[in-house]
């Protein structure tokens, strides 16, 4: 395995200044995400996808009010099947019980499906700590696995990476003959995804959703990878958040649609696995165990505070790809599992350490396009707004700025203020711009940000204002000459 | 003051907005504060445009800022001290008829308290709902052109290539963009140019253009290389916010292109210089800095 060049817990400045100076980075991400974007607006709109929002959005809301009662639904019915649930408040106890699983089962390799929640509590590290082998066989988390490297997307892990990125590590790793044919990478891959399949003993997956009224888990593939780990290994685990429960197959294949249409642009994904229960006895295929881990690690809490909405994202992806900021930085300038403005909501919510984590509800100039293409409407700048607003209340936000807030409300807060501080400032500017002939081309403290790349205009020398007064002056003399 | 429950119903009625019995003639201007002080000739503009339909315009001089900064850094409490101050100064012009309309020449400050003021008010229902009642007849300039006064040709020509730029606030918040569309369409002369990504944030953002600077900046840079592959000479929007931000960059590189508010290029103040083709480099576009005090002289005479 290559020793990753990526450090999550560099400061936030720090982790996108290396982004934005990486040209590779860049290229990587505009193409990807401008295809990824076109594909989901094609397939939105070959249906009627406003209703399909609207009808998300409602099942999800239902799904979150009853969530309680789903979950015991999912669980007993899931029981009544021959499966095992286990619910976990926290990330670690998560891993408890995946290791405690696998002694028992004595389990030395694990195959996994690419999933979010597994990331979050940073399963693979705890099974490495164990001595269990765990190998990703979601094509782009087996190229970052190979690198060392997190995820950076939601739906696309190895998103930051370019194709000839790609080659040279499969060069190296996996000696693969020189080449950007994509069959023969993937070939590459595959032979040697083969093997892990057939010699693992357990497969790893998250849930995209869970259907209460069957207890039914389902996992949403291109590559099939999912029905390999769900089915050859001797024992399966699924780990999921708790939102992930919908109520009936019907609202299971509502989420399907949306999901596929806004993750990928398909009608719907190449492979739905369902997995209800361990092998029945006369089963062909199937594992001999099946258990379901139940994670809360700060879900519950986010419904407590407001947050809930959060709770309705499907993990698709869609508005990472809209994202200009997302754009410019990618996912690991983020610093979390989660990236784009759904990981700049939700990171400091779950029960995450996240280095820099306060800075994020900041990366986002609220634009807005996120919550556009949102299968489930999530107001996601609104979420954001709500969570600047909290950090200023908690008293978390800096001095300086704080003080700079007061006084700009105390300056606007009377026109015999506004207007004096307009002079001063209007003064100030021109005599600024005046240096630098015409507009401004530096300025002091922090205002220096914005002057190191851009101009700023001087201010007006009669405001609209005073222009306004001369103009009913002079009329009213007119109207008087007359 | 009115019971909260009769101040709901007011509410509800006037969340119906924008249905006009008869044509309102007399408007209150909001003029923005960075118009007011930064950006006089946009609001002069706007002026110009509104007494060209025969509308009457006022503008309570009272006026100072929303308070969006404030609002969109976090600070709520700051935010709402302005907001009331707004409301306090808005809201009895509306209901005792002395206008019959608000309008702003800009959709940022218009989504903020015709949206924002709501969220902001969540636990002050009685300036919520006076804020609704101001909310309810607020319009953004060229929404308040097309789709109020029902005017589309305001007699604008203008000689060059010209882009458009859709704010992002005025866009996905307010959903307007077939108004300053059908407005610049009638632009006689001038030869209509698409933006790639023109519906993409410039990165201004507030307080993250300085926050986050460097990002702020890559973003503005991609909506100038757009710009350039444009070839457009000017770029038209409704927020001088994004133009503040986007002619920022396009000095400091020493572009060409230049931003407009809509407003100035529909009264016809903005020219294209003439340039030899060779030297790019020079500043192409010119606006027109005679002040508007000047040319009120004229029209009256």
């Amino acid at each position: 395995m290559a020793t990753s060049t990526i450090d999550l817990h560099l400061p936030y400045t720090t982790r996108v200044a290396k982004a934005l100076g990486n040209r590779h980075l860049h290229t990587a991400l505009e193409r990807a995400t401008e295809r990824m974007d076109g594909q989901r607006v094609a397939a939105m709109g070959a249906v009627e996808g406003e209703r399909l929002r609207t009808q998300m959005r409602q099942m999800k809301e239902h799904a979150l009010r009853h969530l309680p009662e789903l979950l015991e639904q999912l669980e007993s019915n899931l029981t009544a099947n021959g499966a095992q649930v286990y619910w976990a408040k926290e990330a670690d106890e998560v891993n408890r019980t995946l290791i405690q699983i696998a002694r028992k089962a004595n389990v030395q390799k694990a195959v996994k499906v690419k999933s979010m929640v597994s990331e979050e509590v940073h399963v693979n590290d705890a099974l490495a700590q164990a001595g269990i082998t765990a190998v990703e066989t979601d094509l782009g988390e087996f190229i970052i696995q190979l690198a060392g490297e997190p995820p950076s997307h939601i739906l696309a892990p190895v998103i930051h990476r370019r194709a000839e990125d790609i080659a040279d590590l499969f060069q190296k790793e996996l000696d693969m003959p020189p080449t950007l044919d994509p069959q023969v990478m993937c070939g590459v891959a595959r032979t040697r995804l083969r093997r892990e399949f057939l010699s693992a003993d357990m497969g790893i997956s998250g849930a995209n959703f869970a259907v209460a009224e069957t207890g039914t888990i389902c996992i949403v593939t291109n590559e099939g990878n999912g029905r390999m780990c769900s089915s050859l290994p001797r024992v399966y685990v699924v780990i999921m958040g708790i939102e992930k429960v919908v109520p009936t197959l019907e609202d299971a294949f509502l989420q399907y649609q949306a999901l596929s249409r806004s993750a990928t642009g398909q009608q719907c994904s190449v492979y739905l696995s369902m997995t209800s229960g361990p092998r029945r006895p006369g089963d062909a295929d199937g594992p001999d165990e099946l258990h379901v881990i139940l994670l809360d690690n700060g879900r519950v809490d986010m419904l407590a505070q407001g947050y809930g909405e959060a709770l309705c994202c499907v993990r698709c992806g869609a508005c990472l790809n809209v994202c200009p900021v997302y754009r410019e930085i990618g996912g690991h300038a983020y610093g979390s599992t989660y990236s784009g403005p759904i990981g700049s909501v939700i990171s400091g919510l779950l029960h995450n350490s996240v280095t820099d984590v306060a800075a994020l509800p900041y990366a986002s100039t609220l634009c807005g396009a996120c919550r556009d293409a949102c299968p489930v409407k999530i107001d996601l700048p609104r979420l954001l707004l709500d969570l600047r607003a909290d950090h200023v209340a908690e008293g978390d936000a800096g001095r300086i700025e704080h003080l700079a807030m007061q006084n700009f409300a105390w300056m606007m807060g009377s026109r015999a203020r506004y207007e004096a501080a307009g002079a001063l400032a209007n003064s100030g500017s021109n005599v600024l711009a005046w240096f630098s002939g015409g507009s401004i081309k530096s300025m002091p403290g922090p205002f220096a940000a914005w002057t190191d790349t851009r101009n700023f205009p001087p201010f007006a020398r009669h405001s609209f204002r005073e222009q306004w007064r001369a103009r009913k002056a002079r009329t009213k003399r007119i109207t008087r000459e007359e | 003051m009115l019971p909260a429950r009769q101040l709901l119903r007011l509410l509800e009625i006037v969340m119906q907005k924008k249905q006009f019995a008869t044509p309102p003639k007399r408007v209150a201007l909001f003029v923005t504060c960075m118009v007011d002080m930064i950006y006089p000739e946009v609001g002069m503009a706007a002026v110009e445009l509104l007494e060209r339909q025969g509308i009457e315009v006022f503008f309570p001089a009272e006026q100072t800022c929303c308070g969006q900064p404030a609002f969109n850094a976090g600070y709520r409490a700051e935010t709402q001290g302005l907001a009331r101050r707004y409301v306090d100064i808005f809201e009895p012009l509306v209901r005792s008829g002395q206008v019959d309309a608000l309008v702003a020449p800009s959709g940022s400050c218009v989504a903020m308290t015709t949206h924002f003021y709501d969220v902001l008010f969540e636990n002050d229902p009685t300036y919520r709902a006076r804020a609704a009642i101001v909310a309810g007849v607020t319009f953004e300039l060229t929404e308040f052109l097309v789709d109020v006064l029902g005017v589309t040709d305001v007699g604008a020509h203008f000689r060059g290539k010209l882009a458009y730029h859709a704010s992002c606030h005025l866009l996905r918040e307010l959903g307007v963009d077939r108004q300053p569309r059908a407005l610049l369409a009638q632009v006689e002369g001038a030869e209509q140019v698409s933006l790639v990504g023109a519906e993409e944030c410039c990165g201004f953002g507030g307080l993250f253009a300085l926050k986050n600077a460097p990002i702020s900046s890559a973003m503005g840079r991609r909506k100038t290389q757009n710009l350039a592959a444009s070839e457009a000479d000017v770029v038209a929007l409704c927020d001088v916010s994004c133009m503040t931000h986007i002619n920022g960059l396009l000095t400091r590189q020493g572009q060409h292109c230049r931003a407009v508010h809509i407003a100035q290029l529909l009264v016809n103040e903005v020219e294209v210089a003439d340039q030899p083709h060779s030297t790019a480099e020079t500043t192409a576009t010119t606006v027109d800095k005679t002040p508007p005090s000047r040319r009120w002289q004229d029209l009256r005479g």
